[in-house]
């Protein structure tokens, strides 16, 4: 599905990443874990084509990235859901407009899917908010509508970037199982989390691989994770 | 023509999704405003010397006069000839003499009413008519050298042409305006438009993060200001016309000044000016939203 092969990136000069090489196959379970600042929020950002590596192949959906334009980037994202930390919405438009706004941009009759969408805001525990506008949700509130919006195509790739940061431990449990659950579901999915707890208690339920960023580079987690 | 008619019903979903913003849609609606009225009166001044160039060039082109200067005794004799040379003269479909009364009237503006023309030696006048085709003025003035020494043809050329081609250079003005008006309003579409999209950076990171193509994207800004535009331009058309209305009606003796209004069908030509305003506008938002798109990563 993504493929990076000795994939570096840099900013202004410096080297962020280097020979970076990751395969995220149908079905499969990673996370990626590293100090702040190591490159696990750049490394989520390529695999969703927001940023082009400086060196090496990048393969999303079997196309080059280099290759990509803009347009194609969009149909991409269209099958990839992504959950940032900060978990940006539309302010202006209320909970389940947001979590409909991937069906908006790419022309989807919403009356079609509005009983996918019910059922999606059901499924994160959003029923009763739905009508909410963003500022009024809670961190946990957020997390889970940013959740639902990356489901809502129903991408065959999701990726997180500490979907857990701004919750409690109860919530981000919750959340993890909304993850599991997806993965069993068929998707491919890549957290990136510095939660090390998390992921020990994932992996009682999941069958995941951990990869940690280190020195600029990314490998095997050790044993203890 | 569906396209345009698809574009004015808009995109429900893309609508939606960029923020209503106050104050650039108040600044864009006033300044399409003013911009539809100023092109309103630009547009009358364009039509109206146009006009006046068209019956200056028209008119003075159909008509010319024979002016005799004769000691007393021969006044009306030279007159008499001159009138026979005219009635036998191509091109020419009327030629009289005006009147003692008739030259008075010329006079009075500058003389007075109570001018005693039979006591001055003035001039007499005789008023040519052409015909379609019109006259031969070189012809003509060999043939009153040689049997009316007294008589001067003046056929208007000398000093109709700086006329029409005044007249000629206030309507190009008019024109000239008009696309200034056109350019400025682009201008301003485009700021306002670039502010707009500045403004609705992380909407755009939002869009482009759940799979927005930027057709959509620019879509959704593009469509708002031609709305705006076209809105504001009708407004200021519809002010525009209102004012020139009330303008004194075209009257003989107001000259240019009165005859400053749409007559006839060229008061349609204003229902141009709001499509106009329009499209500038959509090209103009739609280059902004593309260059704005293409640098944002």
């Amino acid at each position: 599905m993504i493929e990076l092969e000795n994939v570096a990136y840099g900013y202004d000069g410096g080297e962020l990443l280097t020979d970076v090489s990751l395969s995220l196959s149908a079905g499969s379970f990673h996370f990626l874990t590293g100090p702040s600042g190591s490159g696990k929020t750049t490394l989520l950002k390529l695999c969703y084509g927001a940023l082009v590596p400086t060196a090496g192949q990048l393969r999303i959906f079997g196309k080059d990235r280099q290759d990509m334009g803009r347009d194609d980037i969009a149909m991409a994202r269209r099958r990839i859901g992504v959950v940032h930390q900060d978990c940006q919405f539309l302010d202006h438009l209320d909970v389940s407009d947001n979590i409909a706004l991937p069906l908006m941009v790419s022309g989807r009759d919403l009356l079609a899917e509005d009983a996918n969408l019910r059922e999606l805001i059901g499924w994160v525990g959003l029923r009763e908010r739905a009508r909410a506008l963003p500022p009024e949700l809670s961190g946990g509130e957020r997390q889970r509508a940013a959740l639902a919006r990356a489901l809502i195509m129903s991408p065959e790739v999701v990726l997180a970037d500490e979907p857990t940061g701004n919750v409690d431990w109860e919530m981000s449990q919750r959340l993890m199982r909304l993850l599991i659950e997806l993965n069993r579901m068929g998707k491919t999915i890549l957290i990136a989390t510095h939660d090390l707890a998390l992921i020990r208690a994932a992996k009682t339920h999941v069958q995941a691989r951990v990869l940690r960023i280190a020195a600029r580079r990314l490998q095997l987690a050790g044993a203890d994770l | 023509m569906s396209q345009a008619g698809a574009f004015l019903l808009g995109d429900a979903q893309a609508d939606r999704v960029v923020p209503p913003t106050g104050m650039t849609a108040r600044l864009t609606l006033f300044s399409a405003a003013v911009m539809g009225f100023v092109a309103v009166c630009a547009l009358a001044l364009a039509l109206a010397t146009g006009r006046l160039a068209d019956r200056w060039d028209d008119e003075m082109a159909r008509t010319a006069t024979v002016r005799i200067s004769a000691p007393e005794a021969q006044m009306a004799a030279q007159t008499a000839a001159a009138l026979r040379v005219l009635e036998t003269t191509a091109g020419v479909a009327q030629a009289r003499a005006l009147s003692d009364a008739e030259q008075a009237a010329l006079l009075a503006p500058w003389f007075g009413p109570d001018l005693p023309v039979e006591q001055l030696p003035i001039p007499r006048l005789i008023e040519i008519v052409e015909t379609g085709e019109g006259m031969d003025p070189e012809g003509l003035r060999l043939r009153l050298a040689a049997e009316v020494p007294g008589a001067v043809l003046d056929d208007h050329s000398r000093w109709r042409a700086p006329l029409v081609r005044a007249a000629e250079r206030l309507r190009l003005l008019g024109w000239v305006v008009l696309l200034l008006i056109g350019t400025a309003m682009g201008a301003m579409i485009t700021l306002a438009a670039n502010a707009s999209l500045a403004a609705n950076a992380q909407v755009i990171s939002v869009l482009r993060l759940v799979g927005a193509q930027d057709s959509f994207i620019a879509g959704a800004f593009v469509r708002r200001f031609t709305l705006r535009a076209l809105a504001g331009a009708a407004t200021g058309v519809a002010l525009g016309c209102a004012a020139i209305l009330f303008l004194p009606r075209a009257q003989a003796e107001g000259g240019f000044l009165t005859g400053l209004g749409f007559q006839g069908w060229h008061w349609l030509w204003p229902l141009v000016i709001p499509p106009l305003a329009a499209g500038v506008a959509y090209a103009a938002t739609r280059a902004a939203a593309q260059r704005t798109l293409k640098d944002m990563t």
